[in-house]
């Protein structure tokens, strides 16, 4: 019973640069990794209207599931690419985790308690699905130039942009780029090439990761055991997955031995103590691996920017590195297109760092507090960690500090450099930096999500409030407006006002009638304001463009 | 700016001292020292001032000699 799943292989093409003058070739924005991260940004440019030419050193998709929980913001991010509904059918949906200790739960937690979302906390898929679609959704646009077998060899990074060479299986070429984005993952050969440190924590444990076929009765939960009798002293972690397959992840001791670990035999003794003899059971991709939390210093190095796992590195508990990749993107995306295309100040580049680094700190943070829990170093950090669970069972008290990796959250851009300060913006709103949240709405009667209808066309939203949706404040150019009506005045008096039937948006959002929000066009809120002018709304766009001058004298 | 309060304020010392005592009976080292650590979270979340429980954290650390913790900031 192996894994159904064949991966494709993308046909090479011989560049044309190999038979021009010089072999050599410009190109304006260059894509370095055709893994998730990579794929994702090519599409977020393309939608935005920027071409760029893509290389990948191989011509097919991620061998196994690697990263498998896609939580709910990514989501988002793919649903405004046109992707997000392929997710919910095809993968598996969940919101609950489980804790078990020795032979019994601890606790279970629900991720996402609130109804009123279009997309659930985590939806699970095996990463090469995503990067199928994702090669499939860049080729449909015509913009991203896919070259398959094509490996950045060298780089020399030149103040008007870096230089690359470019090995094919017909020989080498080079590449001069406007802007290098290097997607190429933790172990990023332009990383390397270019010298640049990447620095941290290591973690000596060993984990070994498995996609299994088996028929388990067990719900769409996330599983997580600490000390189960069928594989004392360490942790299991068992995820659903899509075609009947599961992830499991066992931790070793850390002097155990990768190759004979991997072993399908080894691997099937593992399940066999776990589920019993009777299971059937199909061992596909399985891996050993250990990890460290490690980031660049800087993200942006001239007209080069890492994004994704070549910029920061986290262990796999709380699905922190694909999910934090996918908002990298989605935040230089915007920022890439708004100077290239929109005539915003280069500068505003740099703000991709200033938002990144710190949430890349974050990310690392919840990632190594989980790992210290998961991985005891020391007869005291075993003996609070057992004492934590012991107690989870019965008092509710000990369960927050349970920590089997805190799941992936959106980071709230907090001090972001093209936030407008909070002081005329609502009371209750949610502060500047904060992601979007979805609401539900009716829009020309019919039941609709708010997070549709905002940053369409990879627009700033002026996001206003209102009661009947009549008053609506004015927007600048650039910058689309959205109303949010308490209520009809009368049924389809104003065609296309989204319909707050149910208050969640105003809630959710912290406003009232009269007030508004700038989002900008990864939805994150920009300004906040309690009575918007023209001016104060122009001001808030420029600075979000990264025009703090033009800003201050506005 | 002493929020932990370090004046003696047990009523009964020799008695809560028996108490702690007895409730380590008959337990090993290892059960022992997750007996303690249940009490540090129970007393833990009882408090529930984090500034407190920091500043508890730090003096007692340095009442054993060990002076302060190397990794006080993560």
């Amino acid at each position: 019973m192996p894994s159904s799943h064949v991966c494709p292989r993308y046909a090479y093409r011989r560049p044309a640069a190999l038979d021009g003058p010089g072999r050599a070739e410009d190109a304006r924005v260059v894509v370095v990794g055709g893994g998730v991260v990579g794929l994702t940004l090519a599409l977020d440019l393309a939608r935005r209207g920027v071409a760029s030419v893509l290389l990948d050193e191989d011509d097919t998709v991620s061998v196994g599931s690697r990263a498998i929980c896609w939580a709910k913001r990514t989501l988002e991010i793919y649903d405004r690419l046109g992707l997000g509904q392929r997710f919910l059918e095809k993968g598996v949906t969940w919101n609950t985790g489980r804790v078990f200790f020795r032979d019994a739960e601890a606790y279970s937690f629900d991720l996402l308690p609130e109804q009123g979302h279009a997309y659930p906390a985590f939806v699970n898929l095996q990463q090469y699905y995503v990067e199928e679609w994702l090669v499939e959704a860049c080729a449909a646009t015509g913009l991203v130039d896919l070259r398959w077998r094509n490996r950045a060899a060298a780089i020399e990074n030149r103040p008007d942009g870096p230089l690359l060479t470019v090995e094919t299986p017909d020989g080498a070429y080079s590449l001069r780029a406007g802007w290098l984005l290097a997607c190429d993952g933790a172990r990023s050969g332009i990383r390397q090439a270019l010298g640049l440190p990447f620095v941290g924590q290591v973690f000596r444990d060993r984990f070994l990761i498995a996609d299994v076929r088996m028929d388990l009765p067990y719900p769409a939960e996330r599983r997580f055991w600490f000390d189960p009798p069928f594989h004392p002293g360490k942790t299991v972690l068992l995820h659903r997955q899509a075609d009947g397959e599961w992830r499991m992840d066992f931790q070793l001791d850390a002097d155990s031995d990768p190759e004979a670990e991997r072993r399908p035999e080894r691997v099937e003794a593992r399940l066999r103590a776990m589920l019993g003899p009777d299971v059937p059971v199909g061992i596909g991709w399985a891996s050993v691996y250990t990890f460290r939390c490690r980031r660049l210093e800087r993200f942006r190095h001239g007209r080069t920017f890492f994004v994704g796992d070549s910029a920061h590195q986290v262990s796999p508990f709380g699905a922190r590195g694909g999910n934090s990749g996918v908002q990298d993107a989605d935040n230089l995306g915007w920022k890439l297109a708004a100077v290239l295309e929109g005539g915003a100040p280069e500068p505003l580049l740099d703000s991709y760092d200033a938002e990144r680094g710190p949430a890349a700190d974050e990310n690392i943070l919840h990632s190594s507090r989980s790992t210290d829990f998961i991985t005891p170093k020391s007869g005291a950090a075993l003996a609070y960690r057992d004492a934590v669970l012991e107690l989870a069972e019965t008092h509710a008290l000990a369960r927050p500090l349970v920590n089997s990796g805190r799941l992936s959250r959106p980071t709230v851009l907090a001090g972001s450099p093209l936030s407008t300060p909070d002081g005329g913006a609502p009371p209750a709103a949610l502060p500047t930096g904060s992601p979007p949240v979805d609401a539900p709405v009716l829009r020309d009667g019919r039941p609709d999500w708010l997070l549709r209808h905002l940053n369409t066309g990879g627009r700033f939203t002026l996001l206003a409030f209102d009661e009947t949706g009549l008053r609506a404040p004015p927007a600048p150019p650039g910058v689309d407006l959205v109303v949010v009506a308490e209520r009809e005045a009368a049924p389809g008096h104003l065609p296309g006002v989204l319909v707050d039937h149910s208050g969640l948006a105003a809630r959710r959002w912290g406003c009232v009638p009269g007030e508004a929000l700038l989002l900008r066009p990864d939805g994150h809120v920009a300004a906040g304001f309690r009575a918007p002018t023209p001016e104060a709304v122009r001001s808030a766009h420029a600075r979000a463009l990264g025009n703090a001058v033009a800003a201050a004298a506005a | 700016m002493t929020v932990l309060r370090t004046e003696p304020r047990l009523a009964d010392p020799d008695g809560f001292y028996a108490a702690l005592m007895e409730a380590h009976r008959d337990l090993d080292e290892a059960a022992s020292r997750r007996l303690d650590a249940r009490l540090v979270i129970l007393l833990a979340n009882h408090i529930g001032d984090d500034a407190v429980l920091r500043e508890a954290i730090a003096l007692a650390r340095a009442a054993g000699g060990g002076g302060a913790a190397p990794d006080a900031e993560r």
